[in-house]
């Protein structure tokens, strides 16, 4: 008892949960709850995380959590925070952690409703990009051309055709107070982001990149090192957009090629050994000049105000 | 003293819910549900609850928030019917589980396709494997004080499970009939703030809805259904105790209709009830022994009741506004699961009846007791399904 009453003070999510080794999105969550604090009430719809922190009879959530159902994360969070509106506890704050697939795809009309109608709930997507837990399949979330076990590269297929949906983007159409993304990579960055968040009422969406060494198929001790790769070479932009408007972005300097960040990981070798592969590692980066372009991520070296987009 | 007013059952049960006081109500409109939710809206814009009112975007995210405002240690309230309860279902088996309590009103109506509006009990039937404690009401009066007992029986400290008014669409929801309240005094007395074990809560921080596998997961199950079996005896005692008050008795589990000396038993559920006691009387009148069991708790399943009141009888009919499709109806076998292997119990006569709306009269009651009374001298095939009304010249 008194090694938890100490681990709570600085530590929500403490060990012996069972994520792989170098998991991206353990180490998200965990600093999601140092900036959170314990006042909060955590839901997690069916996914890596739920799986991987809650064998009955152990846990390693050191604040209330409620696993229910994979697409009803949001309502339930709704739910929640109507109770504890009700009941007058409205100094206790909900927070929905959950993987891309509940997130994008299955759970997707329930989280629209939820941002919607205005409810009291900070909804954070840790996003590896695909269904991690059941193997890696193809969800709403992953790259373009990245291999999935549901759309796998092959002699006649490069894996997914289609864009990553821009999540981000459709959650801010809603009008909601505050929207950002973020990386692993970034840990300062994510949990003032995290703490920016707690600060308003109303829905709030964050989405962070949380690279999976097991089926984005790289190192257990890189995943760190990749989540900064992929935002370096512009393909996971870092913005926040408060009350509709896009106020700030993490700039980059000196643009890596996609090349570095696609090389290193197992879901795009194919790019690399496939004899058409050149073209679309050039689509790809396209898709990351697009970014660089549209969210003005470069920083300029002659401009003093360059964390503002233009 | 109580109030009567002649009004709509959806009114009825909105005022019900009312006089229960839930934090949380969350709804999805579908008909014929629409009234009761409308009824709330109303009580809710006109500042008589005081509710949160959680609008959402499906029957899945009605029963998503219900359940967790239940977790976070509220009362909680929603209504559905069909396509919506189809919906819902995975998040009641969930809840059911986790034993998160909140009372849902079913009305009942067909299951698509071919798509129609009309009342049978095919969708609520179809949750009787979840583990949500089902009642089924006959009249308006009956689905006001059913309701009030629902919340009583939900958020038993030894239950904490779902349960679910079942209650026909149109024929409850929209007649209009003389419904007697009772002061909010009395309600308050009977149905007291929830308080319930546990809820989420940072001051004691604990882990909802884990992931389990074979260690533990069949004594989960066992632990519910133990609940079930045992919560018959808490749901008579609440039963009994909303009698005490409103001077209203309907019977336990079940109500027994003329069932002494009946030699055919008809078994039904929700509104036919009324008019198959009113064919008993007749039938009774011209010498012919009949009588009713009114199944009003279907789930938990009240075999014990049925038995003592059916045990001289020789065939029960029974009326399945429901089926199993390649099987039976679903009240027929639950039936036969129990008085398999009784020496000398009575013939099962199952009747797929009132599907989609189809009348059943008077006079459906009168043919369906004539091939009863055949069954009970010649005996049935068993292989034999029993249509009533079925148009031959419709087939294909």
């Amino acid at each position: 008892m008194e090694t938890q009453a100490i681990n709570r003070r600085d530590n929500l999510f403490v060990s012996g949960h069972r994520a792989c080794h170098g998991c991206g999105m353990a180490i998200a969550v965990r600093h999601i709850l140092k900036a959170t604090g314990q006042d909060v009430i955590v839901v997690t719809p069916t996914g890596c995380l739920e799986t991987f922190s809650s064998p009955y009879g152990y846990s390693p959530w050191l604040v209330p959590w409620i696993h229910h159902l994979f697409e009803n994360g949001p309502a339930v969070a709704s739910g929640v925070a109507a109770a504890l509106k009700a009941q007058g506890r409205e100094s206790c704050r909900v927070v929905v952690i959950g993987g891309d697939g509940s997130t994008f795809d299955i759970g997707f009309g329930s989280l629209s409703g939820m941002l919607e109608r205005g409810d009291d709930v900070l909804y954070i997507c840790v996003d590896n990009g695909a269904y991690m837990n059941t193997g890696g399949q193809r969800s709403g979330a992953s790259p373009t051309y990245s291999s999935t076990t549901t759309d796998p590269a092959g002699a006649a297929s490069f894996g997914k055709r289609q864009l990553k949906k821009n999540l981000p983007e459709i959650v801010a159409a809603h009008g909601i107070p505050y929207v950002a993304t973020a990386s692993v990579a970034y840990l300062k960055d994510l949990q003032k982001k995290v703490k920016k968040a707690m600060e308003y009422r109303g829905p709030r969406y964050i989405q962070i990149d949380t690279p999976c060494p097991s089926v984005w198929g790289f190192g257990s001790d890189r995943a760190l090192e990749i989540g900064r790769l992929g935002v370096r070479c512009g393909l996971v932009p870092l913005i926040e957009i408060e009350n509709g408007q896009l106020k700030r972005v993490r700039k980059i300097t000196d643009p890596l090629p996609v090349e570095d960040y696609l090389k290193a990981q197992k879901r795009f070798r194919h790019l690399f050994s496939m004899p058409e592969g050149g073209g679309v590692v050039a689509e790809i980066q396209k898709q990351a000049d697009g970014n660089i372009a549209k969210y003005g991520l470069l920083k300029r070296t002659v401009d003093g105000n360059a964390e503002t987009p233009p | 003293m109580a109030q009567k007013r002649v009004l709509e059952g959806s009114e009825a049960v909105a005022l019900a819910v009312k006089a229960c006081r839930p934090h949380v109500i969350s709804a999805y409109p579908i008909s014929p549900q629409t009234h009761i939710v409308e009824a709330l809206a109303r009580m809710k814009a006109d500042g008589e609850i005081e509710s949160e009112y959680v609008r959402v975007e499906s029957e899945f995210s009605a029963a998503s928030v219900v359940s967790g405002a239940s977790a976070a240690g509220s009362r909680a309230y929603t209504a559905s019917a069909s396509q919506g309860l189809l919906l819902m279902t995975e998040v009641l088996y969930a809840s059911v589980g986790m034993r998160l309590p909140f009372v849902l009103t079913g009305v009942n109506r067909s299951i698509s396709a071919p798509i129609t509006i009309q009342v049978d009990q095919q969708d609520t039937v179809s949750l009787r494997d979840s583990g949500v404690i089902q009642f089924y009401v006959e009249s308006c009066q009956e689905a006001y004080d059913v309701h009030l007992a629902a919340f009583k029986v939900a958020e038993d400290p030894d239950i904490l499970l779902p349960v679910m008014v079942c209650m026909d669409g149109w024929i409850l929801t929209h007649s209009y009939e003389t419904v007697s309240f009772l002061e909010q005094e009395a309600v308050d007395r009977f149905v007291p703030p929830f308080n319930p074990p546990n809820r989420l809560d940072p001051k004691d921080p604990k882990t909802w809805g884990s992931y389990a596998e074979e260690n533990v997961l069949t004594e989960f199950k066992f632990a519910i259904h133990d609940a079930l079996q045992k919560g018959k005896d808490k749901i008579r005692e609440v039963f009994a105790e909303l009698a005490r008050i409103t001077g209203r008795d309907y019977g336990g589990l079940i109500e027994a209709y003329r069932t002494q000396g009946a030699d055919i038993v008809l078994v039904a559920m929700g509104s036919v009830c009324g008019t198959v006691k009113e064919a008993v009387d007749v039938l009774r009148e011209e010498g012919r022994k009949v009588g009713l069991v009114k199944i009003r708790c279907y789930r938990p399943f009240p075999y014990e009741d049925i038995w003592s009141a059916v045990r001289e009888s020789k065939v029960l009919a029974v009326l399945d506004a429901n089926i199993s499709l390649g099987s039976e109806g679903a009240v027929g076998m639950d039936l036969k699961a129990k008085l398999c292997g009784i020496r000398n119990g009575p013939i099962v006569c199952d009747w797929i009846s009132g599907l989609g709306g189809r009348e059943v009269n008077i006079d459906t009651i009168r043919r369906i007791v004539g091939e009863c009374e055949r069954v009970r001298e010649c005996g049935q095939d068993i292989s034999e399904l029993k249509w009533a009304g079925l148009n031959p010249a419709l087939l294909p």
